[in-house]
């Protein structure tokens, strides 16, 4: 076990590391922060003395050494903008981001799983072919276009919810919905092929067989064996608690992480652009790492490879 | 004569870890078998799940490269798996396994897998590969218009036979049949057991048929190995093993087999579950299933001797025949 | 005859419209051991699968299925919940996944007791480990908190026949319960059905396309073939003296391991598609008697003067002028 985690601890930090690292190269080759930040009529020398001021005047490797080295000693650079800490900017809008991202993944597990697992035991029937519809609707439509719906409908037609915001709890309603229907659609898709497909195996009948109640058959011994395949969709989905708000934040003008992102992205602020990626990196990482031992968890056989 | 295929002393182990924190230990699955093969001959290898039975089989082909040992093929040592010669040497000797619809392609027709070989291995020129294909349908007892089908339109025994079709294409010498007749119906079995024996009649190919069916084993094979835990415990001709077993494991084999409108009351059933070869017994490995082992058997392993005219035993219990000593 | 147990009377089932059942009778009695016999997809697991109610919900069940009495078809689900498990039980094929993978050996088996019993907590355990014990399951305690996975396939239909004798069933219905085991094993589940069956009084259906195995545990044998019973008769007369050409041919594709090393005996063709059974006897494209009134009259199960049922108008062994069938075949 202890072997399990440290070969795991070893991957996702190689991951992280090649994360950052593509962020580092890439934004560095895709523009000059000082012409960015300073304007395109700024004069040599100011923009001389502003790379010089952030590094930018060394050569890639060295900048990247010593980033590298600043991470590890907890310091994660200071925004080119704001000339504040890039790990207190971000930090300070991950609880907008939350507020969000958090009551959008209930919804989708409230309604995804169920739906996909009442369509799964009723196949054929009118609520099942309503599941697979919507599923299809809601994760075909990109959320930028539902987005875009749902403000027409409810605050331009009806009226009766603000478009962009974030100054009370009703502002919180479109971006949430938004970002959780395509995410009903596909966990309720995935909850449905994988209860079929263990509903179709012998160890069911044999459930059936032993006298059991259907519902124990379905509650005791089918959920506990399509929970594996869920659990994958339901770690991706949480991994991306921080960094799936991009576009339906900038739609509805919400203060989040995807939005600072997109403006710091714009000014080549590097380090908190770095910062974000480190961040959302490191969560999916984690998430990844509790659905392995989830697994392990759900289904013995995985904990136990080649007993035999 | 000279041997089609011999092998010499093959081992093969493989590491097992006992859950996650256990210390990787090998395993022998397959521990100092030596066989021969003659150009046309079958030899039968009968044994439980977990004898190596299956791990040999691959060895013999060079699929599975053996740690210790070595396979000989028309005279020539086996190639290493996936060099050019050894796929060259592919054409010649072929495998069919159990599952035909794991071992179909199931996007293609029939009739383009059993082409595919001809393809691969250049045997003919293209003009004539649709009449080599119809010949070898034809020889198998396919229909023409199966030919279009795909694995999932055709029956068990029907895709068995197109499995085979496509493995007799490049005119192999030797097939290697691992359970190829034990997912199908006892009635189909016989369909393609006769089919094989034919084949091999007319085209003098060798086989080396894998199965735990002993009635099939002896229905097939002119000689017969029994392996136990990766080793080789009797081997004789099939008409003597199964009338006369010596090795009471064969001897256990043989009063297992059901005998159509008798009752199974009262006959010697063996106890005991397949041997696991990650938890090998000391001495001769099967003595904790054995009725007959003695301290002997618990601590020696006995070697494979010369139990009477062309035919071999490894058990302490088994008296060398007089004859063979004076030899 | 109140004392049939199970009586199936004119049992037919069909998914999306195909007929893959045309009216089954058997009658169980208490405590007696009944063979089915055929190839695969000849509708001998249908028959048990249908009779309890196990069908996948586009099965179209129609006829009688009584237990003592008690009629279950057009019933809602409930009543054959009821019968499952505690009256009759059911093993199947391919034991390692027959057992649900994510959950612990002893809990499959207290899950039956607790059902069937009513026994819970450490009176469920020390029953559990009993039966577990009684199939021969080596070093059960230690074992309980296992996974199926940790188990040998024997092992695995081992713990099936435990769960399955957890209910105290009156009949236990295996379903071809060793093909996938290994001859030895074979021969040890067959020896264990046995001898649960002289201790515990319950009766067995023992479903198998190989007629070797089957007259090892039976006494009496209903041949299937398309749906239909073609033969049925004590296991021993059939076995002498095999009246169906079907019942004869599964006797002679059986490899012999002693006599001479001869040819083998296959059956030629296959079984029909069910969507597409021949006119007349559906066995007649297979048969080297059928004459052309097989092919356009399909014989009804008849009972014979020897006590056993058939359904042929050519049986084997009938004694007949030579120049019978050229006759017949003339007149037709």
């Amino acid at each position: 076990m202890i072997r399990f985690i440290l070969t795991r601890l070893l991957r996702a930090f190689i991951t992280i590391l090649a994360v950052i690292t593509f962020a580092f190269v890439v934004l560095r080759m895709s523009g000059d922060p000082a012409q960015v930040m300073l304007g395109p009529d700024a004069p040599n020398d100011t923009v001389l003395a502003f790379r010089a001021a952030w590094g930018l005047d060394q050569p890639l490797w060295v900048q990247y050494v010593a980033y590298i080295k600043s991470i590890f000693s907890g310091d994660f650079g200071v925004s080119m903008r704001d000339k504040a800490s890039a790990i207190q900017l971000v930090i300070e809008r991950i609880p907008a981001t939350l507020q969000l991202t958090i009551p959008a993944l209930l919804l989708k597990l409230a309604i995804g799983i169920p739906a996909g697992i009442y369509a799964a035991l009723h196949r054929q029937s009118i609520i099942d072919r309503g599941v697979i519809f919507g599923a299809v609707l809601g994760f075909t439509i990109p959320s930028f276009v539902m987005g875009l719906l749902l403000v027409l409908l409810f605050s331009v037609i009806l009226g009766v919810l603000p478009s962009g915001g974030q100054d009370t709890w009703q502002h919180g309603i479109l971006p949430t919905l938004t970002m959780s229907i395509g995410g009903i659609g596909i966990l309720a898709r995935f909850s449905r092929s994988a209860m079929i497909e263990v509903m179709g195996q012998p160890f069911i009948r044999t459930a059936s067989a032993k006298g059991l109640r259907w519902k124990d058959v379905v509650w005791s011994h089918a959920l506990p064996n399509a929970a594996v395949p869920i659990v994958t969709i339901v770690g991706f989905m949480v991994g991306s608690l921080i960094a799936g708000a991009v576009v339906v934040e900038s739609i509805f003008s919400w203060p989040g992480i995807g939005r600072l992102l997109v403006v710091s992205v714009t000014n080549r602020d590097l380090a908190v652009v770095q910062c974000i990626l480190l961040m959302v990196a490191a969560t999916m990482v984690v998430s990844n790492l509790v659905v392995d031992l989830l697994y392990g968890w759900l289904d013995p056989r995985l904990r136990s490879q080649s007993a035999h | 004569m000279a041997h089609l295929l011999e092998a010499r002393d093959l081992v093969r182990t493989y590491q097992v870890r006992r859950g996650l924190l256990g210390k990787p230990t090998p395993v022998r699955a397959v521990d100092g078998v030596s066989l021969t093969v003659r150009p046309g001959e079958t030899l039968g290898i009968v044994g439980e799940s977990g004898s190596g039975k299956s791990t040999l089989g691959r060895m013999l082909l060079g699929i599975d490269a053996p740690q210790g040992g070595d396979v000989v093929f028309e005279g020539q040592a086996m190639p290493e798996f996936g060099t050019p010669q050894w796929r060259a040497l592919r054409a010649r000797m072929q495998l069919v396994y159990q599952d035909p619809l794991a071992a179909l392609d199931r996007r293609l027709t029939i009739a383009q897998q059993i082409g595919e070989p001809l393809d691969i291995h250049k045997v003919i020129p293209k003009e004539h590969r649709a009449a080599r294909v119809a010949e070898l349908m034809a020889a198998v007892g396919l229909r023409p218009d199966q030919g279009g089908r795909y694995p999932h339109e055709l029956s068990g025994g029907q895709r068995q036979r197109a499995v085979i079709a496509r493995a007799l294409a490049s005119r192999p010498k030797l097939l290697v049949c691992d359970e190829p007749v034990s997912a199908l119906d006892v009635s189909i079995q016989a369909q393609v057991v006769n089919m094989l024996r034919d084949l091999q009649d007319m085209n003098n190919i060798a086989m080396v048929f894998i199965s735990h069916d002993l009635k099939v084993v002896r229905n097939i094979a002119d000689r017969v190995a029994v392996m136990y835990l990766g080793r080789i415990v009797e081997e004789a001709s099939s008409d003597v093993i199964f009338k006369t077993p010596l090795h009471p494991y064969t001897k256990a084999l043989v009063s297992s087999v059901p005998v159509p409108g008798k009752m199974l009351e009262g006959r010697v059933i063996l106890q005991g579950e397949p041997p696991n070869p990650a938890n090998r017994p000391s001495g001769c490995a099967f003595h904790p299933r054995c009725s007959l082992a003695n301290d002997l058997c618990r601590s020696r392993v006995p070697a494979l001797l010369v139990a009477g005219e062309g035919r071999t035993a490894a058990c302490h219990m088994v008296e060398a025949p007089a004859d063979a000593v004076a030899a | 005859m109140t004392s049939n147990l199970v009586e199936l009377r004119d049992l037919k089932v069909s998914f999306d419209g195909v007929q893959v059942l045309h009216g089954i009778d058997l009658d169980v009695k208490r405590g007696e051991a009944i063979g089915l016999v055929g190839e695969s997809g000849c509708g001998k697991s249908v028959t048990w699968l249908a009779a309890l109610g196990l069908l996948p919900g586009k099965a179209r069940i129609s006829g009688s299925v009584q237990i003592d009495g008690r009629e279950l078809v057009g019933q809602p689900r409930s009543a054959f919940e009821a019968v499952r498990g505690g009256r009759i039980a059911m093993i199947f094929q391919d034991p390692s996944s027959s057992l649900n993978p994510v959950l612990r050996i002893g809990r499959q088996i207290t899950e039956a007791l607790a059902l069937h019993r009513n026994l819970k907590g450490e009176a469920a355990r020390t029953e559990a480990l009993r039966l577990m014990d009684m199939v021969g399951i080596p070093d059960a305690r230690r074992r309980f908190d296992l996974f199926p996975h940790e188990f040998s396939g024997g092992q695995c239909q081992r713990l099936m026949i435990a769960m399955a004798l957890a209910g105290d069933p009156d009949l236990l219905v295996a379903d071809e319960p060793t093909t996938a085991l290994d001859a030895t094993i074979q021969a040890q589940i067959l020896d264990l059905l046995i001898a649960l069956r002289r201790e515990t009084g319950m009766a067995t259906v023992f479903i198998s396309h190989d007629l070797g195995a089957v007259s090892q545990v039976c006494e009496r044998v209903l041949v299937m073939y398309a749906g239909r019973v073609v033969e049925q008769g004590e296991i021993g007369a059939l076995f002498d003296a095999p009246r169906h050409p079907y019942t004869r041919g599964l006797f002679d594709a059986i490899p012999r391991l002693d006599g001479e090393r001869r040819r083998l005996i296959p059956i030629h063709g296959t079984v029909p598609d069910p969507r597409r059974l021949p006119e007349g006897c559906a066995f007649a494209p297979r048969c080297s008697s059928a004459i052309d009134a097989c092919r356009h009259l399909r014989p009804d199960l008849t009972d014979m003067a020897d006590g056993r049922r058939l359904a042929c108008l050519r049986p084997v062994g009938e004694a007949r002028p030579a120049a019978a069938p050229a006759v017949l075949e003339g007149a037709l």
